[in-house]
């Protein structure tokens, strides 16, 4: 492995201006993408702030959101009884990303930051605009299967892995973060970003920002909720298509709907038009189906992945059917 | 020199210079760039030597207390198996792909592989070695053998620390929840059903593991 300082931060601030202060620098939390990428040579830090012993790991209730520290592990949140309780789309959602010994690992600020990737990204011998911009993109002609069908450019086809993430967009998240000029709030919608053609940032953070928590409002979702998971095992495995999809349905007729894809685009992909066609309409399989056209719309497909153009739309009649309850 | 000179490690106390001119000493200077010798003679070495220097590390492993001094770039994983031969945890893929490297830490099961040995100062970790009492093997152990839950054996000391841990954490339910939550340990052998067994014994038994 490359060689590197290593410092501890126990107060945030602290950590900020670590980082600020050198050239290079970043923060390491659980490691399980950071240290992989460094291994490989792909990310190459001078320096790494060790932020394990930030106070940021509580989960409590503030205002009418339930605030989930930064430094929360997946693993706890998942089984966090008011987690559970107000949000159980996000546990099954954090319980279907890696393995339980990665989650026990990961925290869900470092879930957020997890580099959206491909086969060629890691691949060091490869041209890859996201790991070195200008060298041009391996996968969009070359072997495609798991990639894009939505808010791709010609730089960069690679899709977003974080199931919890997923989650979070559907539930209307917001993430709170501080850094050298303050603290600010992003719209969870706004935190990651499409390639364009800028395909190596992956995020709107600005530099030497740290995340510091991640509201999720109260929602009537609590109960007709589903997050599906098409992958080619059974676990452990990236999505090749996940729907998180979340209703709130009365008398049979659907008062709000809630729809993200993961797996299809460069960020967690948020249904808003098949949200909206949901609101009012009767719960049936006709409806879902409509829904699932209607957030297909724009989709395109690579040589290798055109079965996610309709794997993508039976994933989410499938995900909507489970939420109602029909299946 | 202040160096102890049976190791040729020197305490952080020590000048990065001298740490540099002695590393050209006892490598011999086909492994030490001339540039770096060049660069500790002039004292421009601050940001190599940084780079170089061991952090105290004050870890406790299998009920032992050690007070250890690694650079800051080893897994946990290098640490157990390079510096305290502790070699029944395994290296499978270095990746966190394959769950051969499990261990616990302050409990939990993580992967060694991705964990920097420096982030666990004051934390206790539990290897395979740790598991059994003197002789007497941990039931987990026991049952592994009794069902044949491994061919080559690789992946077992992972499968062990990983199955201990899924018990303990209330995921050993039913055959589903336990293949769910083994996920993360492959087993190239494909010894999967006599694991689940294995497990389904030691949870049925409903010991204190």
């Amino acid at each position: 492995m490359i060689q590197f300082q290593y410092t501890r931060a126990t107060q945030p601030k602290a950590a900020v201006d670590a980082v600020t202060k050198e050239k290079n620098s970043m923060f390491i939390a659980g490691g399980t993408n950071l240290v992989d990428l460094m291994k490989r040579g792909i990310t190459v830090p001078q320096r790494l702030v060790d932020i394990n012993r930030l106070p940021l790991k509580d989960i409590k209730k503030e205002g009418s959101s339930l605030r989930i520290g930064a430094l929360a592990l997946n693993s706890q949140v998942a089984e966090n009884k008011m987690v559970l309780q107000s949000h159980p789309l996000l546990a099954q959602a954090l319980n279907a990303g890696a393995s339980a010994q990665i989650r026990n690992m990961a925290t869900v600020g470092g879930n957020m930051l997890q580099r959206t990737r491909c086969p060629y990204f890691y691949d060091t011998t490869m041209p890859c605009n996201k790991r070195q911009p200008g060298t041009g993109c391996g996968a969009l002609e070359g072997y495609n299967r798991m990639h894009a069908i939505f808010g791709f450019s010609d730089r960069c086809i690679a899709v977003h892995p974080s199931d919890m993430s997923v989650a979070l967009m559907a539930l209307d998240a917001s993430v709170l973060v501080t850094g050298p000029s303050g603290d600010r709030r992003i719209p969870f919608a706004d935190f990651h970003r499409l390639p364009g053609d800028r395909p190596d940032i992956d995020t709107t953070l600005r530099p030497g920002e740290l995340i510091t928590a991640v509201d999720v409002p109260d929602s009537p979702f609590t109960k007709n909720v589903h997050y599906l998971k098409v992958r080619d095992r059974a676990s452990y495995a990236f999505a090749l298509v996940s729907v998180a999809a979340a209703l709130d349905i009365k008398k049979n007729r659907i008062e709000g709907a809630r729809l993200a894809m993961g797996g299809v685009a460069h960020k967690p992909w948020r249904l808003a038009e098949a949200e909206k066609f949901l609101v009012g309409k009767p719960v049936s399989e006709a409806t879902f189906t409509e829904a699932a056209n209607i957030a297909m719309q724009g989709a395109k497909a690579f040589k290798h992945n055109a079965f996610k153009l309709r794997l993508a739309p039976n994933s989410i009649v499938q995900a909507l059917k489970t939420a109602a309850k029909l299946v | 020199m202040s160096q102890k000179p049976s190791k040729g490690i020197p305490s952080p106390r020590d000048s990065r210079r001298d740490f540099l001119k002695q590393s050209a000493v006892l490598t011999g200077i086909a492994l030490t760039p001339k540039a770096a010798i060049t660069a500790a003679e002039n004292q421009w070495d601050e940001k190599l030597a940084d780079a170089i220097e061991k952090i105290p590390l004050n870890i406790e492993i299998n009920g032992i207390q050690k007070s250890l001094s690694v650079e800051p770039r080893v897994t946990l994983l290098d640490l157990l198996r390079e510096q305290l031969n502790l070699t029944g945890t395994k290296k499978g893929c270095d990746y966190g792909q394959c769950g051969a490297c499990t261990v616990h830490v302050n409990g939990k099961r993580v992967l060694s592989c991705l964990t920097l040995a420096v982030m666990h100062d004051g934390e206790k970790v539990t290897t395979i070695e740790g598991l059994a009492k003197g002789d007497e093997l941990h039931p987990m152990q026991e049952a592994f053998i009794k069902h044949d839950g491994f061919q080559c054996g690789y992946c077992t000391s992972g499968q062990i620390m990983s199955a201990v841990a899924c018990i303990r954490e209330g995921h050993a339910g039913s055959e589903t929840e336990i293949r769910e939550f083994m996920s993360g340990n492959l087993c190239r052998c494909g010894a999967y059903p006599n694991i689940v067994d294995a497990i389904v014994e030691v949870k049925k038994q409903g010991k204190n593991i």
